[in-house]
């Protein structure tokens, strides 16, 4: 039934491909060439229409469920991603793209600009979370995929998933989003821009030109510790750490991480530069920042999805406290209003904004019956 | 499949094929479904209990985490060919303000409820001199989940008041149907087809 893939080297994992484009970005500014690395894993069916789009959050990438190449962990969402999981290899034709702007392939600030011979850095234009999508649809139609079963997307992947439903309503059938929300708050912009700060206040940002130089690691390393604490709850923090002192019996009275939270934090922010560019989250948060999807519509979200066909669902969790329930029901609403055929629930969980990568089966059983019923239709 | 509680059943028969229909309170979107195979509806669901609400996704339905007395503000007017409300109405805040969405979201609104004034409630009441359990209303006062307690006739003047029409009605005894003469005494439970007038 499936079409023999293993000949198409378009398909399989740790691909690459340079695209003519161009990406026409919100900016103005016409892209090209657009670099594209992704993964797929499974194979389209005889009608192709067994594609699902998986979409990842800030600091994710492509590697959604095989082993990362730089720190060797497994991939990110293998609870979601795998044989017998929700999204399933051995019935979907699954991919997942880096993001543009990122730094694991993907055209971003440190790609080579092919004008100069040099990396864009700061050269490298202000994208959107619409741009992310439209260079995704660029390889979609590479890849000879015309319409998508899902697009499924935690966080910033959710914000992707939504507006692949508004920007390409055709070629969605269905959305899964997840922890996500349909325009950043003031708190959010607020917590990224004291990340940006973070990171060009290091010496080594160096107004962006540090490749092949010391990077600013010690202010990447800042904003993913002050980001890291919106990704978790107060209760949870409290559970795995309270305040425990770090392999010590008494307060140092010095500024040591006595505290495990302060070791932990301090942990994540040093494992994080190993793995990411700094450039590269400057530019991602931005475009964060910057999305608001009801902003060409005066601020109806309901106008974003007026007559979809696009079946959607989303989940949120009750702690999570970056993109709060009440974000979800807005777009819900918006939904009902758009006489969408929308599902929603707040599941329950201590582990605030992170819960949707971590072990959730009521997660999973949504998304499963969510896709099933859309495959059965 | 399980069989559908006697109200929804009468719900079920009278809903025309191809219909979209909003249930509000929908459970596990067991009436859903029903409409869904039986009568090739397109149904959407609300409901406020989470597990409710996974279980229904986890069968395909469309269903929303929410609550009639806050979230049917949105639902643009006639969007649905049926609202449908069964045995929700008297756990709402405000039954009168989730009736008049009920009527202005669907062209015509299915409302099911338990009918307080029947004879073995007054009964209890009147002798027991306590709030009435009843198979049919099984809580005790400081745990119903039903702080609205209506009865046929108070539903009915309720419609006048707000010149909302009755197109269809139905009693039940337990699980059997019964006629109209006495219900108020009689039913235990009511079915109305409501239309706005």
């Amino acid at each position: 039934m499936a079409f023999d893939m293993h000949e198409d080297t378009r398909f399989g994992l740790d691909k690459k491909t340079q695209l003519l484009g161009p990406v026409q970005l919100d900016s103005g500014v016409a892209f090209a060439p657009v670099e594209c690395a992704y993964e797929t894993y499974g194979a389209l069916n005889a009608d192709k229409s067994n594609a699902i789009l998986i979409c990842h959050a800030l600091t994710g990438d492509q590697y959604v469920a095989s082993n990362h190449p730089v720190t060797g962990k497994a991939g990110w969402w293998t609870r979601m991603v795998g044989p017998g999981k929700p999204i399933d290899p051995t019935r979907h034709c699954i991919i997942s793209i880096n993001v543009m702007g990122s730094c694991m392939g993907s055209s971003g600030p440190a790609s080579i600009d092919p004008i100069t011979g040099a990396p864009y850095a700061m050269g490298f234009p202000v994208i959107t979370i619409a741009d992310m999508v439209r260079a995704q649809a660029l390889l979609l139609n590479h890849l000879g995929i015309e319409t998508l079963e899902a697009v499924v997307g935690g966080s910033m992947g959710g914000m992707q998933a939504l507006s692949w439903a508004a920007l390409y309503p055709d070629r969605v059938r269905s959305a899964v989003v997840i922890a996500s929300t349909a325009r950043h708050s003031a708190q959010n912009i607020a917590f990224h821009e004291v990340g940006r700060q973070a990171i060009m206040a290091d010496p080594s940002w160096n107004n962006g030109a540090y490749y092949g130089h010391e990077a600013p690691t010690a202010g990447l390393a800042v904003a993913r510790m002050a980001a890291h604490i919106t990704y978790l709850s107060e209760a949870g923090l409290t559970e795995k750490f309270g305040r425990r002192l770090q392999n010590r019996d008494a307060k140092s009275f010095g500024f040591d991480a006595d505290f495990q939270v302060e070791s932990y934090l301090r942990h994540q922010g040093l494992s994080f530069v190993d793995r990411f560019d700094a450039n590269s989250y400057l530019y991602i948060t931005r475009a964060m920042d910057y999305f608001d999807l009801a902003e060409p519509h005066d601020g109806v979200l309901a106008k974003t999805f007026a007559g979809t066909k696009t079946r959607f669902c989303l989940i949120s969790f009750d702690s999570d406290w970056l993109y709060p329930t009440a974000e979800s029901r807005r777009i819900v609403h918006a939904l009902n209003a758009a006489g969408a055929a929308a599902s929603f629930v707040e599941l329950s969980s201590p582990f605030g904004h992170d819960a949707f990568l971590l072990e959730a089966p009521e997660m999973n059983r949504i998304v499963d019956g969510f896709l099933r019923a859309g495959e059965s239709r | 499949m399980t069989a559908l509680r006697p109200d929804l059943a009468i719900i079920a028969r009278e809903v025309s094929a191809h219909a979209r229909i909003l249930d509000v309170g929908c459970g596990d979107g067991l009436l859903m479904a029903a409409l869904r195979d039986s009568k090739d509806a397109d149904a959407r669901g609300m409901e406020l209990d989470a597990r409710d609400v996974a279980t229904a996704v986890a069968r395909g339905l469309s269903v929303v985490q929410g609550d009639a007395d806050t979230d049917l503000a949105d639902y643009p007017d006639g969007s649905f060919d049926y609202a449908i409300l069964s045995q929700t109405l008297q756990t709402t805040k405000r039954p009168d303000l989730v009736l008049d969405h009920l009527v202005r979201i669907g062209r015509q609104a299915f409302v099911s409820f338990p009918n307080f004034a029947q004879w073995r409630i007054r009964f209890a009441h009147m002798f027991g001199g306590r709030m009435p359990v009843t198979e049919q209303l099984p809580h005790r006062w400081y745990d119903t989940p039903n702080i609205h307690h209506v009865t046929i006739d108070d539903f009915r003047s309720f419609l006048d008041e707000r010149n909302i029409r009755i197109e269809g009605q139905w009693f039940l005894s337990g699980d059997k149907p019964r006629d109209e003469r006495f219900a108020n005494l009689l039913a235990e439970h009511a079915v109305f087809l409501l239309r706005r007038g």
